[in-house]
C-alpha cells in the first residue's frame, strides 16, 4: 500500500472540496478500497474519510412512500432493518446473500455502488487491464474467462460487475443522489454504472469529486412486496460471488402479471435491468411458459466473451427460476441461505 | 496530518498516535499493542481470522483502517473472558471441539459472539453455517463449530432469561 | 514466550476421569483454554526487542531473468533497512541447488536472477514496519527478460521418473495384466484429472530469526522439529545443536510445514545481515508458489471384471506434474496396491515438467488424488458388473495385501462397510441413477468409497522424569498442527506412567527436547506415543526395582512382574492391598526423582512380515439442482478402522477434517493458472475455494472398533489423512448417482454439471 494523505472532512461540502485534488479517493468502510490498496490495483495519494460525517447512516421512509437510505448504511443493517426488509425483501435477500457477516457490517451503501469488478487480471497488477490501466490492454481476453460477463461487454474489457445488492436495486428503480462542487443531482441506478465501450476505466457518472450520499427506492418500488427474490448460483454454498444471479419482482392480481421487474447479476459488466424482459412478462400469466420466454429475452443480446458461454443457458435459467419463486410469494421469513439454490424455502418444485 | 486516536480496547481508553497512516486495526493490534490474539489468515477479508468486535458488530479487522475508527470500542478475543470464567462461546468451542490447529478460532469465537448477539440464526444449525461461512477453518472443524455456537446461544439466552426472572 | 504450555485445569469433567487409563478417553484439548483465548503463540505473534519486518517481491514470470529491480525507489521508502539481492545477498553455506540434507528440497535463497516459476521470490525487503517492508517491495518494479510458459500439460513430453512420493519405487506389477484383460467380460477405460491443490494452511508459513552470535532461535511452525535444526544449520555453516526451533502451535500444516523453504532462509540471513530479529509471514497469495502444493495428475485405468464382478486386472497409470527443478511426483497409482484383489496389478507413474513451484506432500500425498480416481473407476466397473458399489467392493475384498501378498496387520474394513452402510441406510439405494428427488425436486444422489492410508511410523525419543512429590515430567519435540499432540500424546504418557495426566507435566514443541519426529504421514500420535509410553514404562520398571528389593516396603519380594503401576502408586499383582506410592519409593531410596528413556518406531521385521493399514468406508449424499447445476453435500457418514483410538473426540475431528477436505478436493479446489504468464489467477481464499461452514452438511463419524497388534506396541495407527482419501470417490460417485453423467475431472462443478446434463 502506497503512503497516502489521510483527511477527515467535517462535512460533506468539507469532503467534496477535499476530493477536488487529483489523486483523492473516498473511504467508506474500505472492505474494498483497502484490499485493492493492499493489492497495489488502487494508489490513492489521498484518502478523504466519510466515515465521520454525520447524516449518512439513516434509513428514512418519506411521505410519499420512497425510502432513502444513507451512503454510510452498513449492509447488514439495511438488511436487518424489519421496515426496509419487509418492503423490499429481495434487496434484503441480496444483501445477506454477498460477502460474509463480518464484510456486511462493515461495508457501505455507498460502497457497494462503488466496488469494482472481481475480474482476477484487473486484480493482478503484473496483467493488462484497460480498467486499471486505460490503454493497456486486456488479458482476461483470451485469458482464464470463465466467469467473466456475456452481456455488456466490449473488446476493452468483458469484467463482471460484482454486486449483488445493485441488482435488484436496478430492478426496483433505484435513484442514486450524488453531491459534487455544483450542488446535488440524482441519477437511476441503471444508469449510474457505465457500460465499458472503449472507456472501461470509467466505470460510472461520478465526476471528479462527487460523492454518493443516498440511494433512494421510489415509492411504487414497496408495491412489489409480496412477489419479489433473488437468486444466486455460486461455486460455493455461500461466501462466494455469483456466477449468475437475478432480482425477479412481480405485482400479480387475479392470476396475471400486472408489472415485472427484472435485473441481472454476475453475467453483466453492469448491474443489468432486462426491460425487455419485463416487457414479455406484463399482462402473462405466471408460470412456466412466460417465465422462459422472459428469460429468452433477457440473454437475447448476450454472446460468450470467451469461455461463458454457459453463462447465457445458466442465466436464462437463473431467470426462470427467480420468477417462479418470485410469484410462488415471498417467503414470511428469510431464507437459511438467502438466495440459494438451496434455500429451503424455495418457492417453485424444481422440474427436469 | 493527525495520526491521533482514542480506541477503547477491551473495556480500556487508549490513546494511541500512529506512525503510518496504513495501519489496519489487525497490525495495530498485532504488532503495536501486543494483542496477538486475532490472527492474519489473508490480509483481504477472504477468511475471517482477523474478526474482532467493533462497537458489539463483528469486522474484519485486516480491511479495517486504524486511523478511520478514532473513538471506537473494541473487544478482541483476549477482552472476552471474564479473568479465569471463559465466555460460554469460548467453554462451548473447548466442549464442542470446534477447533483443531487453533488458528482460525480467535476470529471464529469472536465471530460466533457477534452472531449471537445479532440474533439472526436461533436454533437453526443451518442458520448458523451460513452466519459462519464468513470464518474459514481449513482444519475442517465446522461440525464443532456449530455445535458450538448452538451450545453457547441455548445458555447464553437461558442465563438471560434466569437474570430477566 | 514460554516454550511449554500451560496445561489448563479442570479441562475435563472429572466423571469421566478414570485414573491409570487416560487413553481413550474422548478428553477435550488440553491447549484448549490457550487457543480459545488468544493465548495460545504461533509464530507470528512473536515481537522480540528490535525486530523487523521483511517481505519478499515475487516474480510475475514463470520462466526467464529478472533484468532490472528498482532497488533504489525501495531503499528510498521510509522506514527500508536493507534490501536483499542477487547482488548483494550473503553467502550461504550450501548450494540451494542441491540436497545435502534429509527432506530437502531445491528452493530459491537469491542464487542468481533465473526465475523458474511466478511467485519465486527474487529479493527481500526488511523494513522497520510491516507497511514499509510491503511497499518497498512493491516498489521494487522488476522488469524481465521472459521466456513462454510452459504450463500447458498438453505441450511437454512426458518422461519416467526414477522415484515417486518420498522414494517410492514408480512401478509395481503383479500377474499378467494384459491377459487379465483379455480374458475379462467386462472392461473400463478411464481418464481421470485432478489438479494443482494448494494446502492453504490458515496459518500463512512465518518466521522470526534470532541470532546470538553464532546460536540462532528461530519461531516457525514446523512439523519435523528436531531433524529441521540440523537443516537450517546446514545452511549457515552451524550445527545443529546451534539451532533452537520453537514451534508450540502450528497453524494447520498438512505436510507443507515439513519442508525448509527459500524465504525461511532468507529471512535468517537477513537477521544474520543486519543484527536485528527479523520476521516474515508469507502473505496469503506467497503460498501459491514456494512452499509447495498437491501436483496434478492425469490417471489412465483400464479394470477388467469377469461375469461374477471379480477384477481380472487392475492397471493405474499416473501422469504427475512437477517442477522443471525438482522431482516430488505424486504418487496417485500407489493408492492401488493395497486395496482390492485381483490376480493382476500394475500401478506406473509418468511424469511432465512445468514452470511452477515444486509440489509437495499434501493431506494425504499420492492417496487422495490416487482414491478419488481409483473410487470412481471402482464404481464404474461395479456398474458395468451390475453390481451395487458395496456388493463389488466385497467380492473384490483383499484378504491379504494386493500388491505384496502380505497378510495385514489387522483389517477391520468389512466391519466399516457394514457399519457405515448401516448408518447411512445404504440398502435403501436403487441401483439406477436419476431415482431420488428431494421435496423440492432436486437430484439426490448416493455414493462410496472406500478409504485406505498407510499407518506410517518414523523414529522418536522421549524422557520421563518422575519426581518426588508423584508427579512426572515426559518430553519430546512434538509437532500440535491441531491434530491434538498436546493432549493425545500427553494421554498416552501418562499411562505410561500409570498417572492422572495432571499430576504429567508434558513438554513439546521445542527443539531442545528429546526429537519427537515428524508429524507426518499420520505416524506421529503412533511414533512418538510410543516413545512416551515406553519412557514411562522404563521410570515404572527403575521404581519397581527399587519397591521390590526394599525390605521395608510392602511390594518387598514382588519381582517386577508383580507389581503394577496405576493411580500413582505400585501395587502387588496378586495383592491388591499391598501398595506403595510413588513418593514414598522414591523418599525411601532418598531419590528426588528417576529418570527413563524410550523410543517410538517401527519394529522392522514386523513391517517385513505383514501390510499395515488404517481402513474406512465413506457414504455421501449429494443434493444437485437440476436446472443449475449447484451441488451441495448433504450427507456424510464415515466408518474408520484405525487401531486403537488414543482420544476419540479428537479422532472424530480428524476424520471429519479429512472428510471436509475430500468435499474440497471433490468440489472446490483448483489452481488456475493463465496458460500464457503462468501465473496462478486465484491465488487466494475467495477463488480457490476451500469448503465454508455452509458447505458442511451434519457429519458423523464411526469409529470402528480394531485391535492390531503387530503395528506397534500400542496398537496406534493414523487418522490424519485417511479421510479425504474415500471421500471424494464417494461425492463423485454421487454425482453421478444423482445425475446419470460420470465426471471424471475434479473439481466437480457447476460447468461440468450444466454441460454434462447437456450432452447426456
Amino acid at each position: 500500500m502506497n503512503l497516502f494523505e489521510y483527511v477527515r472532512p467535517a462535512s460533506i461540502a468539507e469532503a467534496v472540496a477535499a476530493a477536488g485534488e487529483p489523486g483523492s479517493a473516498y473511504l467508506g468502510a474500505g472492505t474494498n478500497l483497502l484490499d485493492l490498496m493492499k493489492g497495489g490495483v488502487s494508489r490513492p495519494s489521498r484518502l478523504i474519510d466519510l466515515t465521520h460525517l454525520p447524516d449518512l447512516g439513516r434509513i428514512e421512509t418519506s411521505p410519499d412512500g420512497s425510502t432513502r437510505i444513507g451512503a454510510l448504511v452498513k449492509n447488514s443493517a439495511l438488511a436487518h432493518d424489519p421496515d426496509f426488509a419487509k418492503r423490499f425483501p429481495a434487496v434484503a435477500e441480496a444483501l445477506l446473500s454477498g460477502a460474509s457477516a463480518q464484510l456486511r457490517n462493515a461495508a457501505t451503501v455507498g460502497g457497494n455502488l462503488m466496488q469494482r469488478t472481481r475480474c482476477s487480471y484487473f486484480a493482478d497488477t503484473a496483467s493488462a487491464c484497460n480498467r486499471r490501466e486505460p490503454g493497456s490492454g486486456c488479458d482476461a481476453i483470451g485469458g482464464e474467462n470463465r466467469s467473466h460477463a456475456v452481456l455488456g461487454w466490449s473488446d476493452h474489457c468483458i469484467a463482471v460487475h460484482p454486486s449483488d445488492f445493485c441488482v435488484p436495486l436496478a430492478a426496483l428503480g433505484a435513484i442514486v443522489e450524488i453531491e459534487g462542487a455544483d450542488g446535488r443531482r440524482k441519477v437511476p441506478l441503471t444508469d449510474f454504472h457505465r457500460l465499458p465501450g472503449d472507456t472501461p476505466e470509467k466505470e460510472t457518472v461520478l465526476e471528479a469529486g462527487e460523492m454518493i450520499v443516498a440511494v433512494s427506492l421510489p415509492a411504487e418500488a414497496a408495491a412489489f412486496a409480496g412477489h419479489q427474490r433473488y437468486l444466486k448460483v455460486r461455486e460455493r454454498t455461500s461466501y462466494a460471488f455469483a456466477l449468475a444471479s437475478a432480482a425477479a419482482a412481480l405485482r400479480i392480481e387475479n392470476g396475471t402479471i400486472l408489472e415485472a421487474r427484472i435485473a441481472l447479476g454476475g453475467v453483466a459488466t453492469k448491474p443489468w435491468r432486462s426491460q425487455a424482459a419485463e416487457a414479455v412478462l406484463t399482462g402473462a400469466a405466471p408460470g412456466r411458459e412466460a417465465f422462459e420466454k422472459a428469460a429468452e429475452a433477457a440473454f437475447a443480446e448476450a454472446r460468450p466473451s470467451g469461455d461463458n458461454a454457459y453463462k447465457i443457458e445458466l442465466g436464462k435459467r437463473v431467470v426462470a427460476r427467480v420468477l417462479a419463486m418470485a410469484a410462488a410469494g415471498t417467503p414470511e421469513r428469510m431464507p437459511a441461505l438467502p438466495a440459494s439454490p438451496f434455500a429451503s424455502e424455495t418457492g417453485a418444485k424444481a422440474h427436469v | 496530518m493527525n495520526l491521533s486516536l482514542t480506541l477503547t480496547i477491551n473495556g480500556k481508553r487508549r490513546e494511541i498516535v500512529l506512525d503510518d497512516p496504513r495501519v489496519t486495526l489487525l497490525d495495530l493490534l498485532r504488532e503495536r499493542l501486543d494483542l496477538t490474539g486475532a490472527k492474519k489468515g489473508c490480509d483481504r477479508g477472504q477468511c475471517g481470522a482477523c474478526t474482532i468486535l467493533v462497537d458489539g458488530r463483528r469486522i474484519n479487522s485486516c480491511l479495517a483502517l486504524a486511523i478511520s475508527y478514532d473513538g471506537a470500542a473494541i473487544t478482541t478475543i483476549e477482552g472476552l473472558a471474564d479473568g479465569e470464567t471463559l465466555h460460554p462461546v469460548q467453554q462451548a468451542f473447548i466442549d464442542h471441539d470446534g477447533f483443531q490447529c487453533g488458528f482460525c478460532t480467535p476470529g471464529q469465537i469472536m465471530s460466533a459472539v457477534g452472531l449471537i448477539s445479532e440474533g439472526q440464526s436461533g436454533d437453526d444449525a443451518e442458520r448458523v453455517r451460513e452466519a459462519m461461512s464468513g470464518n474459514i477453518c481449513r482444519c475442517g472443524a465446522y461440525n464443532g463449530i456449530t455445535e458450538a455456537v448452538l451450545d453457547a446461544r441455548a445458555k447464553i439466552s437461558a442465563g438471560k432469561e434466569r437474570d430477566a426472572a | 514466550m514460554s516454550d511449554t504450555i500451560e496445561t489448563p485445569s479442570g479441562a475435563m469433567p472429572a466423571s469421566r476421569t478414570r485414573f491409570g487409563s487416560n487413553s481413550g478417553q474422548p478428553m477435550t484439548r488440553r491447549d484448549g483454554v490457550l487457543k480459545v483465548t488468544g493465548g495460545a503463540t504461533f509464530a507470528a505473534d512473536n515481537h522480540p526487542e528490535g525486530m523487523l519486518h521483511a517481505v519478499y517481491a515475487a516474480a510475475t514470470i514463470s520462466r526467464g531473468r529478472v533484468t532490472s529491480l528498482n532497488v533504489d525507489a525501495a531503499r528510498a521508502h521510509p522506514g527500508v533497512v536493507e534490501v536483499l539481492t542477487p547482488a548483494n545477498r550473503p553467502p550461504l553455506a550450501i548450494d540451494p541447488d542441491t540436497k545435502p540434507y534429509p527432506f530437502a528440497f531445491r528452493t530459491e535463497v537469491l542464487q542468481d536472477d533465473t526465475v523458474r516459476y511466478a511467485g519465486q521470490p527474487i529479493a527481500l525487503v526488511v523494513a522497520e514496519t510491516l507497511e514499509s517492508a510491503t511497499e518497498a517491495a512493491r516498489l521494487l518494479s522488476p522488469t524481465y527478460d521472459a521466456s513462454p510458459a510452459r504450463i500447458d500439460f498438453d505441450t511437454v513430453e512426458p518422461f519416467d521418473p526414477q522415484a515417486v512420493g518420498v522414494g517410492s519405487p514408480p512401478t509395481a506389477e503383479k500377474g499378467d495384466v494384459e491377459a487379465g484383460l483379455a480374458q475379462a467380460s467386462h472392461r473400463v477405460d478411464a481418464r481421470y484429472e485432478t489438479p494443482g491443490q494448494y494446502h492453504n494452511a490458515m496459518e500463512p508459513h512465518a518466521i522470526v530469526a534470532t541470532w546470538d552470535g553464532d546460536r540462532l532461535t528461530l519461531d516457525t511452525p514446523n512439523q519435523a522439529i528436531v531433524m529441521s535444526t540440523g537443516s537450517f544449520g546446514a545452511w549457515f555453516g552451524i550445527p545443529a545443536e546451534n539451532v533452537t526451533i520453537r514451534s508450540p502451535f502450528l497453524g494447520g500444516g498438512f505436510g507443507s510445514k515439513a519442508i525448509i523453504v527459500g524465504p525461511q532462509i532468507l529471512t535468517i540471513l537477513a537477521a544474520k545481515m543486519l543484527g536485528r530479529p527479523v520476521k516474515l509471514a508469507l502473505r496469503r497469495d506467497q503460498m501459491y508458489g514456494p512452499v509447495g502444493h498437491r501436483g496434478a495428475t492425469r490417471q489412465e485405468f483400464r479394470l477388467g471384471v469377469d461375469a461374477d464382478g471379480h477384477l481380472t486386472a487392475l492397471d493405474h497409470l499416473t501422469t504427475a506434474v512437477t517442477s522443471t527443478f525438482e522431482d516430488f511426483i505424486e504418487p496417485a497409482s500407489n493408492a492401488s496396491h493395497d486395496l482390492y484383489a485381483t490376480p493382476a496389478l500394475s500401478s506406473r507413474h509418468k511424469a511432465v515438467r512445468l514452470d511452477i513451484g515444486t509440489p509437495g506432500p499434501m493431506r494425504a500425498p499420492g492417496e487422495a488424488s490416487g482414491s478419488a480416481a481409483l473410487e470412481s473407476a471402482i464404481d464404474e466397473a461395479a456398474l458395468v458388473a451390475g453390481l451395487d458399489p458395496l456388493e463389488f467392493r466385497l467380492r473384490n475384498y483383499a484378504e491379504t495385501d494386493p500388491a505384496s501378498g502380505k497378510p495385514f496387520s489387522a483389517k477391520a474394513l468389512r466391519e466399516c462397510y457394514a457399519e457405515g452402510a448401516e448408518r447411512f441406510g445404504w440398502s435403501k439405494r436403487p441401483l439406477e441413477p436419476r431415482q431420488m428427488r428431494d421435496e423440492a425436486g432436486r437430484l439426490v444422489g448416493w455414493g462410496m468409497g472406500t478409504a485406505l492410508f498407510p499407518a506410517s511410523m518414523f523414529q522418536a525419543n522421549a524422557t520421563a522424569t518422575l519426581r518426588a512429590d508423584g508427579t512426572a515430567l515426559v518430553e519430546t519435540a512434538g509437532a500440535d498442527m491441531g491434530q491434538g499432540a498436546w493432549t493425545a500424546l500427553h494421554q498416552i504418557a501418562a499411562d505410561g506412567l500409570g498417572l492422572d495426566i495432571g499430576s504429567v507435566e508434558f513438554r513439546s514443541g521445542h527443539s531442545g527436547l528429546p526429537d519427537g519426529g515428524i508429524a507426518g504421514g499420520s505416524g506421529h500420535t503412533a511414533t512418538a506415543g510410543n516413545a512416551l509410553h515406553a519412557a514411562g514404562t522404563d521410570v515404572i520398571a527403575k521404581l519397581a526395582d527399587l519397591a521390590t528389593n526394599d525390605e521395608n516396603s510392602p511390594l518387598f519380594g514382588a519381582g517386577n512382574v508383580g507389581v503394577e503401576a496405576r493411580d500413582g502408586r505400585l501395587y502387588r499383582a496378586d495383592d491388591p492391598d499391598r501398595s506403595q506410592s510413588y513418593g514414598e519409593i522414591l523418599a525411601r531410596a532418598g531419590l528426588a526423582e528417576i529418570e527413563g528413556a524410550g523410543q517410538g518406531g517401527r519394529d522392522p521385521a514386523s513391517a517385513e512380515e505383514r501390510a499395515m493399514f488404517s481402513h474406512g468406508a465413506v457414504f455421501a449424499e449429494v443434493t444437485i439442482d437440476p436446472d443449475l447445476g449447484q451441488i451441495r453435500v448433504t450427507r456424510l457418514v464415515g466408518a474408520f478402522a484405525a487401531g486403537r483410538i488414543v482420544n476419540p473426540r479428537l479422532a472424530t475431528s480428524q476424520l471429519y477434517g479429512g472428510m471436509i477436505w475430500g468435499i474440497g478436493f471433490a468440489l472446490h479446489e483448483e489452481a488456475v493458472h493463465d496458460k500464457r504468464s503462468g501465473r496462478i489467477m486465484n491465488a487466494n481464499l475467495a477463488e480457490y475455494r476451500v469448503p465454508v461452514n455452509a458447505d458442511v452438511p451434519a457429519m458423523d463419524v464411526i469409529l470402528v472398533d480394531e485391535h492390531d497388534p503387530h503395528v506397534n506396541p500400542l496398537g496406534i495407527k493414523g487418522v490424519g489423512e485417511i479421510g479425504i482419501t474415500g471421500t471424494v470417490g464417494a461425492i463423485a460417485n454421487a454425482i453421478w448417482h444423482a445425475t446419470g453423467v460420470r465426471f471424471r475431472r475434479f473439481p466437480i462443478n457447476i460447468v461440468d454439471l450444466l454441460e454434462g446434463a447437456a450432452a447426456r
